[in-house]
């Protein structure tokens, strides 16, 4: 055989590969879509914008489950955020040299715990601390389970994925982009002003990858978020995320219209989850346009005045 | 080149797969019998069949224990040969199977009421309107007036109740649902009864493990749990009054005579919840094992009616020392003479 037929049945190979994840996720809405139709066709639109969530007389309305992942998704995203990318500055840019593989292997960790023993550690030890603050802030009842414990646990499970990512994003910065810094005298706060700059797109990149997790994580959440369709601002209140449900009900669902109602929500976090990357894409093409302008750009202008 | 070697590997590899399928069918294994439903009764359950394979090597019988709702659901698409609910089938769904479908009690559970007071140390008493009203949101204080009256001699704290329920879809709800829906009018409009409700106050905590977890930590919060989950882990539990107006502890004897009191009907498709008797306690219920009158195969249905007749007589003694109440002797008797419809 030649080498451009073997170029060519490689080409074709891993097309066949990218092809399969296109119909896999094709797959996944028709199937959702196609298993939930009942429900659609029952409640429409009214779906997404209705509160009540009433098995026994049939009645279904997503919008606190909505309303739940969202909130304790962005709660989550404004804890973790800054801490991950503290740690991904400290240990690609500050860290002495002998402690950046341990730190690193450290939080990459974090990862690996199930997210059942972090439920576990959410109830025996999270859950009584946020009670105590709030028994101390004069919440009534204190319960301690609720929104800001599932948005704590939420932010520590998320920091590996951002930190890790967002680590080496940091790391593929060329070395001449920190060097042209400080060849214009540039003080190592600057420098590092002008790497982040530099890998923007991928950090954003990173902070939506973490924030996709905390949308579709379940079994940590259902633990200490209180199970309870309701909406509201307060972080003490217990509340409920789109995941919890499916977890929760779905083994005990027999009567059809409950089954769809319930892989309608599935839809929804998929619609979801499907918008925030989309957004996340129209983040990073708008930034990557104006990085060099906007970011460097003062930078070099502090530096030289 | 590469490519060749790859599809060789494959065909190989489904060769291999092809060769193991056609080897395991053969005369001489076990007759294999599979079920699927509730969770309540998996541990007796597997109890069960496993006594029964060393007794009859020939049969083998596997459950999963995926949920009473996806029991029903897969003993109707005939996935499995037998069900497993704690709540009987409702009317659509019995109509919804392709035949005729037999509930047969096995064993029976209760549920019971556990709470956190600061400063209570006796077992507190709870009438059905009080739990109902708490449920319901409103009772809010553990020295409201319908709970003293009915705790004389409790000094009861003026804190808030924190309600924890089950999040998690589950018999244990729809029991609980089902006695408070009995005796209380408000509570029957207002929520009703099904393994998952919409709760008009509470928070919701998943399994038996996660409520008493929650109960346990929160000062001033009561939920409810299974009986079993109680005594296995040496919780104290509040009684609560009966149809005949006793305050009853829940233990594997009252749970009994609550099936005792109760009429049976011809198809066990009954809720003993708030039964007669002075003994009985009122928050209790069977479980089902769930099988088609005309069962497709007719030896496995020989098979499961085999093993029915001992899990009712000699299987019963397994119940107590597994925390389940076992049935009653009359109940006993009207499941073996229905045994004999399946054909």
């Amino acid at each position: 055989m030649t080498r451009s037929s073997d170029d060519r049945s490689f080409r074709i190979g891993t097309g066949a590969f990218a092809a399969l994840v296109l119909l896999i996720v094709a797959g996944i809405a028709f199937e959702l879509t196609r298993q939930s139709t009942l429900s659609i066709t029952k409640f429409g639109l009214k779906f997404w914008t209705t509160k009540v969530w009433d098995p026994v007389s049939g009645d279904f309305g997503a919008l606190p489950f909505i309303w739940g992942t969202l909130y304790s998704s962005i709660l989550a995203l404004l804890v973790a955020t800054p801490i991950a990318l503290g740690i991904a500055i400290f240990i690609s840019e500050l860290s002495p040299r002998m402690l950046r593989q341990p730190l690193a292997y450290l939080t990459e960790l974090l990862a690996a715990i199930p997210s059942i023993v972090y439920g576990l550690w959410g109830i025996f030890v999270l859950v009584p601390i946020v009670r105590k603050v709030e028994i101390a802030m004069g919440a009534k009842p204190a319960l301690g389970v609720g929104m800001l414990a599932a948005a704590l646990i939420l932010a520590v499970m998320v920091i590996p994925f951002t930190s890790s990512v967002a680590r080496e994003i940091l790391k593929n910065v060329p070395t001449t982009q920190r060097e042209a810094a400080y060849a214009l005298g540039a003080t190592r706060w600057e420098a590092i002003k002008v790497a982040i700059g530099f890998g923007r797109t991928g950090i954003i990149g990173a902070v939506m990858l973490g924030f996709g997790r905390a949308l579709g994580e379940t079994m940590a959440v259902t633990m200490v978020i209180g199970n309870s369709p309701q909406i509201s601002a307060s972080l003490f209140k217990p509340q409920y995320t789109m995941a919890a449900v499916i977890a929760n009900e779905f083994t005990e669902a027999a009567d059809e219209l409950y089954l769809h109602a319930l892989i309608e929500i599935g839809l929804l976090l998929f619609i979801i989850t499907v918008g925030v990357n989309l957004l996340s894409r129209l983040l990073i093409w708008s930034t990557k346009r104006r990085a060099v302008t906007t970011v460097i750009a003062p930078v070099v202008a502090e530096v030289a005045a | 080149m590469k490519l060749k070697t790859f599809a060789v590997l494959l065909s190989i590899a489904l060769a291999a797969c092809q060769s193991n399928e056609s080897k395991t069918p053969t005369a001489a294994a076990p007759m294999t019998i599979n079920g699927a439903g509730a969770t309540f009764p998996y541990p007796i359950y597997s109890k069960w069949f496993d006594e029964y394979q060393k007794a009859h090597p020939d049969v083998r019988i596997n459950y999963q224990s995926i949920g009473s709702g996806g029991g029903i659901k897969q003993l109707t698409a005939q996935t499995v040969f037998f069900g497993a609910s704690d709540g009987p089938m409702t009317d659509a769904q019995l109509k919804a199977a392709p035949g005729a479908v037999l509930h047969f009690p096995t064993v029976l559970g209760g549920v019971v009421p556990v709470y956190n007071v600061t400063g209570v140390t006796q077992p507190l008493r709870f009438t059905g309107a009080v739990l109902a009203d708490i449920y319901l949101g409103k009772i809010t204080k553990w020295n409201d007036a319908a709970i003293v009256a009915v705790n004389p001699g409790v000094k009861l704290p003026a804190d808030d109740i924190a309600v924890v329920h089950r999040s998690d879809g589950s018999g244990t709800t729809y029991i609980f649902c089902d006695f408070l829906s009995k005796v209380s009018a408000d509570y029957k409009s207002k929520v009703g009864v099904a393994t998952s409700v919409n709760w008009p106050a509470g928070v919701g905590a998943k399994g038996n493990e996660g409520v008493s977890g929650l109960v346990r930590q929160t000062p001033g919060a009561i939920g409810y749990v299974e009986l079993i989950y109680a005594l296995q882990n040496k919780m104290t539990y509040g009684s609560v009054q009966n149809k005949a107006g006793q305050f009853v502890t829940a233990s594997l004897d009252s749970v009994t005579a609550a099936a005792t009191g109760a009429a049976i009907p011809d198809d066990f498709r009954v809720s003993i919840t708030n039964a007669d008797g002075a003994a009985a306690y009122p928050i209790a219920s069977f479980t089902w094992l769930l099988l088609y009158e005309h069962p497709k195969d007719a030896a496995r249905g020989k098979a499961m009616v085999d093993f029915l007749k001992w899990a009712l007589t000699d299987g019963q003694k397994f119940a107590p020392l597994l925390g389940y109440a076992p049935l009653p002797q009359p109940v006993v008797a009207k499941e073996m003479q229905a045994l004999g419809k399946i054909q």
